[in-house]
């Protein structure tokens, strides 16, 4: 029974001591930024391995979501006639919602873990201990680099995203069912708001991409040192950053759309 | 050396397609166009009921679109809606006797101000009112009349 209770107060005392951790972490992830000005050539590689090598996944995503919206949007709006508003359900689904959770889903997958394992194996073979025995901050020369790479390249692929996926739509929409092409961009035009829907999009996008960093350079940071202790951080990474990014999703949603 | 002169050019070539992409979204997928297109000024016009419009919905003039509605609320004291229409400055030329209907684009669609000029000289400048409203038609108050006039037969 006692052991019951101590079991339960031990996993509630680790759980708050990660998120303390955590924060301490941003905090000092943040403070180290500054120092990384004269050095952009650090911030490069990381923005050339995060970014750069995440654009053909985003990409061709973005062309797929787009194109099946297209499909799906048609066939639902033939049924009442307005077949000519498929610009809008496309676009307003990319820009306000579709464009930046995938995005940062996919960019979990694809660059959070892979910040993650790189980390913790930085950690497990000992470079980071190396590094502060030569006096250097691993926290400014190692995670500060990734984690502004992370969330400077989020909105970027965002955009890119939703930017490609109307093109599919428009692929789709105009090339094969055939929806009248200047009513499918006029009317886009005219239900698509810049400041309430593009706007609002790019801010979720830069809050997740500072959220997905965040958990992508921590959980690295913060793993049990073994080989066994990375996988599990870097496991952790996918699903964290999966669920922080739908649950604010939907707290976002709610505070500029509502 | 080599090495990273390929990953700056991939580097440059991420950043500019992403901001290319935000134009894009700015310039052909929203309205942005619309909002840089210089000033607007106000005019005020009241309606007994406005149906349901909304702001943001648009002001044509002819069926052109010159202006946005900007401002909807009600008028404790004309016991009236009260609806501010922003129209574009590049069209100075509402006479003051312009008249403001609402209706509805396609059957089930948005519903928006048509503006009707008059024959005065004056026009309007910015915070002048439109004295003639025309309401939006509400489908129930038409089955309402209509049902009447049938039974009073």
């Amino acid at each position: 029974m006692l052991d019951g209770f101590a079991a339960l107060g031990h996993a509630t005392l680790a759980a708050l001591q990660k998120l303390g951790r955590a924060f301490l972490f941003l905090l000092a992830t943040l403070g180290g930024l500054p120092a990384l000005l004269p050095r952009p050539r650090l911030l490069l590689k990381e923005f050339f391995s995060v970014g750069v090598l995440s654009l053909l996944i985003i990409v061709v995503s973005g062309l797929f979501v787009g194109m099946v919206l297209g499909l799906q949007g048609y066939v639902t709006l033939s049924k009442f006639g307005a077949e000519e508003s498929l610009g809008v359900v496309v676009a307003l689904s990319l820009v306000r919602e579709l464009g930046p959770v995938v995005t940062a889903l996919l960019f979990a997958g694809r660059a959070g873990s892979a910040l993650t394992a790189e980390i913790g194996l930085m950690k497990s073979t000992e470079q980071l201990s190396g590094m502060e025995m030569m006096a250097v901050d691993p926290v400014k020369r190692v995670i500060g680099p990734r984690y502004a790479a992370g969330f400077l390249s989020m909105p970027l692929l965002a955009a890119m995203f939703s930017a490609v996926g109307v093109l599919g739509g428009y692929f789709v929409g105009v090339g094969i069912v055939g929806v009248d092409e200047g009513s499918f961009w006029s009317q886009m035009q005219s239900g698509v708001d810049w400041r309430e829907d593009v706007l609002n999009g790019v801010i979720k996008s830069i809050v997740f991409g500072f959220v997905v960093s965040w958990i992508a350079v921590f959980e690295g940071y913060d793993c049990v040192p073994t080989s066994e202790g990375v996988s599990q951080a870097t496991t952790r990474t996918v699903v964290h950053s999966a669920l922080a990014v739908l649950g604010l999703d939907f707290v976002l949603t709610g505070l500029m759309f509502s | 050396m080599r090495a990273s002169r390929a990953q700056e050019i991939w580097v440059g070539i991420f950043v500019a397609a992403g901001i290319a992409a935000l134009f894009m979204l700015a310039l052909s997928v929203s309205n942005y166009t619309s909002y840089t297109k210089g000033g607007q000024y106000h005019v005020i016009v009241y309606f007994d009921n406005i149906g349901g419009l909304k702001i943001r919905a648009p002001v044509t003039l002819s069926g052109v679109t010159i202006g946005r509605v900007a401002d909807i609320g009600y008028d404790k004291e004309k016991y009236q809606a009260k609806v501010v229409l922003g129209i574009d400055d590049a069209y100075p030329i509402l006479t003051e006797d312009t008249q403001a209907s609402i209706y509805t684009a396609g059957l089930l669609g948005e519903q928006y101000v048509a503006l009707e000029l008059g024959a005065e000289d004056q026009t309007l400048k910015d915070g002048d009112r439109i004295y003639h409203s025309q309401s939006a038609l509400v489908l129930e108050e038409l089955i309402g009349q209509f049902l009447v006039k049938l039974t009073s037969k």
